[in-house]
């Protein structure tokens, strides 16, 4: 289907009963499912505006990954409650890419040793859980004990911010990822970095091809970065700091 | 904390995004409520000794992924444009790849 023209001068953002929402000159942003568009956070409902001001003279919906997440927060596609995605995040850990190692090539083998051990060891202290990792078919084996901590763990965070979890371990393909990328204790281009781990490896040696590499790369880094951005200024504790500030 | 390096880089890192980021002509990026709201943050969390303080750390990292969010849209659009842009040719062009050209059937296909 050809792209939608940009059929909008001015974007602004305004405050209604629910929150902030986005309007497109004159009328205001729904849903896919027809709801009025509102989000909790004044910073993310700018972005939001940006995205939708970025558009040139057709509108690009794949590139704007702040929208689609406040659409799948408000919408709720899949229909699924809070523990149902705190268990889908928690899941990944049993295939979690940081923890699914090769003996073979030996180079690539010491690669994921030198990258991934570091990131999960932190995770282990971090959380106080044994994770450990695998070069079985059947990867790691995650003590029940660590799955519940991070069960309870995962559910301090509201709905909307478990949204964004759940996008990021989907994208990156691991929770410890995803875990640092939300704890801060690593960036995105490190994150994504260590997510396609195999693909630099393969790439160092047989060289880079632009049109897919690089795609997939900046890609990946777009997605990881809106779902972590999304989850910071959905959490309770970001919005109730920046009230503590403006004081 | 992750390795984040300068928030001033950072800072400016953003504000040229922003620049890029304008759709529409006419409309100066500093205009903007995104711009406001970047420069008006970093205002109020000016780094004022060496060690940044954890709400300082917590907004660097947030400008930090902001820019790394609108950094990697910008490069990913312009690969898709130059790689996946152009869209299907039409059945001439198909047909004159290899030498051929397409027949002709005034009275259009039976």
């Amino acid at each position: 289907p050809p792209e939608r023209k940009r059929f909008y001068q001015n974007v602004s953002i305004s405050q209604g009963e629910g929150g902030f929402e986005i309007n497109l000159d004159h009328r205001k942003l729904k849903t896919p499912q027809a709801k009025l568009f509102t989000v909790p956070s004044e910073a993310l409902a700018i972005a939001v505006a940006t995205e939708w001001d970025s558009q040139k003279d057709t509108i690009k919906f794949y590139t704007m990954h702040l929208t689609t997440l406040c659409n799948t927060a408000l919408d709720n596609p899949t229909q699924r409650n809070k523990m149902q995605l705190i268990r889908a995040a928690v899941k990944f850990l049993e295939t979690d890419t940081v923890c699914y190692r090769v003996e073979e090539p030996p180079g690539l083998a010491e690669l994921q040793k030198n990258e991934w051990d570091p990131v999960v060891a932190w995770a282990e202290k971090r959380y106080n859980v044994e994770i450990g990792s695998s070069t079985s078919i059947l990867g790691p084996n995650i003590p029940a004990s660590t799955k519940e901590t991070f069960v309870t763990h995962l559910a301090s965070y509201n709905m909307w911010a478990l949204q964004g979890i759940e996008y990021v371990v989907t994208q990156l393909k691991s929770l410890i990822l995803s875990m640092g990328l939300i704890d801060r204790h690593i960036t995105v281009e490190k994150a994504v970095l260590l997510s396609r781990l195999e693909e630099e490896y393969q790439i160092q040696r047989w060289g880079n091809v632009e049109w897919a590499h690089d795609y997939d790369l900046c890609e990946l880094r777009a997605r990881a970065a809106a779902g972590t951005l999304f989850v910071h200024l959905c959490s309770e504790s970001s919005t109730v700091k920046h009230k503590l500030l403006q004081d | 904390m992750a390795a984040l390096g300068s928030p001033l880089r950072t800072f400016r890192g953003l504000l040229r995004e922003l620049r890029h980021a304008g759709g529409r002509e006419g409309r100066p990026y500093r205009d903007t409520p995104a711009y406001r709201h970047i420069v008006g943050a970093f205002r109020a969390h000016r780094v004022t000794s060496e060690k940044l303080c954890r709400a300082q750390q917590e907004l660097h990292f947030q400008a930090a992924t902001y820019l790394c969010l609108l950094r990697s849209v910008r490069e990913h659009t312009a690969l898709h444009q130059e790689y996946h842009g152009k869209g299907e040719r039409s059945p001439e062009e198909v047909a004159g790849l290899v030498g051929f050209r397409l027949p002709q059937q005034p009275g259009g296909k039976g």
